[in-house]
């Protein structure tokens, strides 16, 4: 795929790139902090319109906290602060007037350990659209199967719909809660880890379902499996310490990155 | 693995210690299975004396008149009652009040008001007998005109006022365990607050709010004190609140306070009533160990 020319602007001695494709995500001087402790700072990236983003970065660098901080989700962690903007289609998601309820429709999310609710595969995916003022049963149920099928699980649950999600594999469980985040059609797609857990043929398959949903969807995915980053994302984001030291196109980051920590990470050189 | 052989006397200590251990942990044991044999004893010599038809069918319950008649139902009927309204009381307020504690209040909030509602919790229930007795029946006759002073309504009330605070530090409990990640689940589809609350964590700690809510009935059938000052001493076949009746406990307190003689029929009546009791806690607390080991299961 030719992707649009883009403009590299260096600030504090790093590089940093602003695709020019329309931009979906723009977080600008972002800090956040956990009560006392900073675990981000200064974070200065533009995420591209239906493009997929990765995240990189070791253990405990911030690539979860700058991903929950896009849908709002540490709100619900008490003693959290943001300081910064982030921007959504050019609108302040931390503006007092920006409603959060709305904002988590149309910036979805999939966690890393997969959380299906305890109730049956057809009321995971619907919850969603119930909550969201769907009433009609027909139109449901239509929405159900639809969004089964795209996240690739409808053949194995098609006839236990009613069976508890529980009983579903690891690998079934994370694609049933990527069928649920679908249902409600968000404009951005957050993805943390969603294949840590899953083995080889399951990783394929999320990793199919990502350059399928990317036509529709805007999506943002931390990962620790450098293949899978080079596999999918099409910009690659390295974090370190809670900063963003370089972000480019993703055969830059693999191939030729400007910064030397970031070679050292993607080699595998680290430490 | 033991690598030296313990001195024989270390050996003895510890036997001594097992043997003392296994002596308290029998003295509870051992008082249940008395009471309970005592119970049986002489509830059985009762039934040699009144037939256990009549007890099931009489409507009336007079052992201490001259006309003496041992229909159980009045008791029953009056304990129900009662507990009845103690729980309209203590349920919604209780699972509400645990809904605002677990999904709603700051941690400031809950930190300062949980312990407050488990002082609430540790009054003693003579207490709540005369408040039900001196303030509560008077305030309500201001609006009930037909209510009497000895009434099932007000120590209804306020007995769910004292068991309140079981219902909701158990129920928060219980939504305390359910995983943060399905909450989260949840709001990342848009949900409200409200719609977390009453559509995930409402369901998911089904049976732990269950379970406390079986050791509330449980606890309300067995409260004695409140009833015994505040709802007279009539045993009386009604379902209307306003007027006195009497609980299995009540009865029992009522008659061991009398100078009943040992071995009487009367006598024996304390004992029937105190079966009726325990076999109805019993299935009560049975069902809600059985709900609560569930609960537990459902988050390994
Ligand atoms: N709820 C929290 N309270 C306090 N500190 C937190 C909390 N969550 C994360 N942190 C801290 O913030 C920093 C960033 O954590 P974060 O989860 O964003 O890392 P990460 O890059 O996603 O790591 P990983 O790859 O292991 O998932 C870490 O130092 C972590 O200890
Ligand atoms: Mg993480």
């Amino acid at each position: 795929m030719k992707l649009p020319a883009d403009v590299v602007s260096k600030k504090n001695g790093k590089h940093t790139i602003q695709p020019l494709s329309d931009p979906k995500i723009e977080a600008k001087d972002l800090d956040f902090f956990y009560s006392e402790k900073k675990a981000l700072s200064d974070v200065t990236i533009t995420i591209p319109s239906n493009r997929v983003t990765g995240l990189i970065g070791p253990s405990g660098c911030g690539k979860s906290t700058f991903l929950r901080c896009l849908n709002r989700m540490n709100d619900i962690i008490p003693g959290t602060r943001v300081q910064g903007k982030i921007l959504l289609d050019g609108q302040d998601i931390y503006a007092p007037d920006m409603d959060v309820v709305q904002l988590r429709c149309r910036v979805g999310m999939v966690f890393q350990k997969s959380n299906p609710f305890p109730k049956s595969i057809y009321d995971n995916v619907a919850y969603g659209l119930r909550v969201n003022g769907w009433k009609d049963r027909r139109e449901i149920e239509a929405k159900v199967e639809q969004s089964l099928r795209h996240a690739a699980i409808w053949e194995e649950v098609k006839d236990r719909l009613k069976s508890s999600a529980l009983d579903l594999s690891g690998g079934q469980q994370q694609r049933l809660c990527i069928a649920r985040a679908l249902a409600i059609q968000p404009e951005v797609l957050l993805m943390d880890e969603p294949a840590s857990a899953l083995d080889p043929i399951a990783t394929a398959r999320i990793e199919d379902l990502i350059q399928e949903l990317k036509k529709d969807y805007t999506i943002v995915i931390v990962t620790h499996n450098m293949q899978q980053a080079a596999r999918v994302s099409d910009f690659t984001a390295f974090f370190y310490l809670g900063q963003i030291i370089e972000f480019d196109r993703t055969e830059v980051i693999f191939t030729n990155p400007r910064q030397q920590r970031t070679e050292d990470y993607v080699t595998g050189r680290f430490g | 693995m033991r690598l030296l052989p313990k001195s024989f006397k270390a050996n003895k200590r510890e036997r001594g210690i097992e043997l003392f251990l296994l002596f308290c942990a029998s003295v509870s044991i051992l008082t249940t299975l008395g009471i309970v044999a005592v119970l049986l004893f002489e509830t059985v010599d009762f039934f040699r004396e009144v037939s256990i038809v009549s007890f099931f069918t009489d409507t009336e319950w007079t052992p201490l008149f001259a006309q003496k008649r041992f229909g159980i139902w009045p008791l029953l009927i009056g304990t129900i009652l009662i507990s009845g309204i103690a729980m309209l009381v203590a349920l919604p307020a209780g699972l509400l009040s645990s809904l605002y504690l677990s999904e709603y209040a700051p941690d400031r909030v809950r930190r300062v008001v949980k312990p407050v509602l488990e002082i609430l919790a540790g009054i003693p229930t003579v207490v709540y007998g005369y408040f039900a007795l001196l303030f509560v029946t008077p305030l309500l006759q201001k609006f009930l005109p037909g209510l009497s002073g000895f009434n099932a309504l007000s120590p209804g009330i306020v007995m769910g006022i004292m068991i309140l605070p079981l219902v909701s530090s158990l129920s928060e409990d219980a939504m305390q365990a359910v995983p943060r990640s399905l909450r989260e689940g949840a709001y990342a589809l848009g949900s409200t607050n409200l719609q977390v609350s009453f559509r995930i964590v409402i369901p998911a700690a089904f049976s732990g709010i269950t379970a406390s809510f079986i050791l509330a009935v449980s606890r309300a059938i067995g409260e004695t004190m409140i009833v015994a000052i505040a709802a007279g001493q009539q045993p009386r076949l009604t379902a209307n609140p306003l007027v006195p009746i009497e609980t299995m406990t009540a009865y029992i307190v009522q008659v061991s306070m009398g100078d009943t003689p040992v071995g009487t029929l009367e006598y024996k009546t304390i004992f029937v009533v105190g079966m009726m009791l325990f076999l109805s806690t019993l299935v009560l607390n049975v069902l809600s160990q059985r709900l609560r080991a569930r609960f537990r299961e459902v988050y390994r």
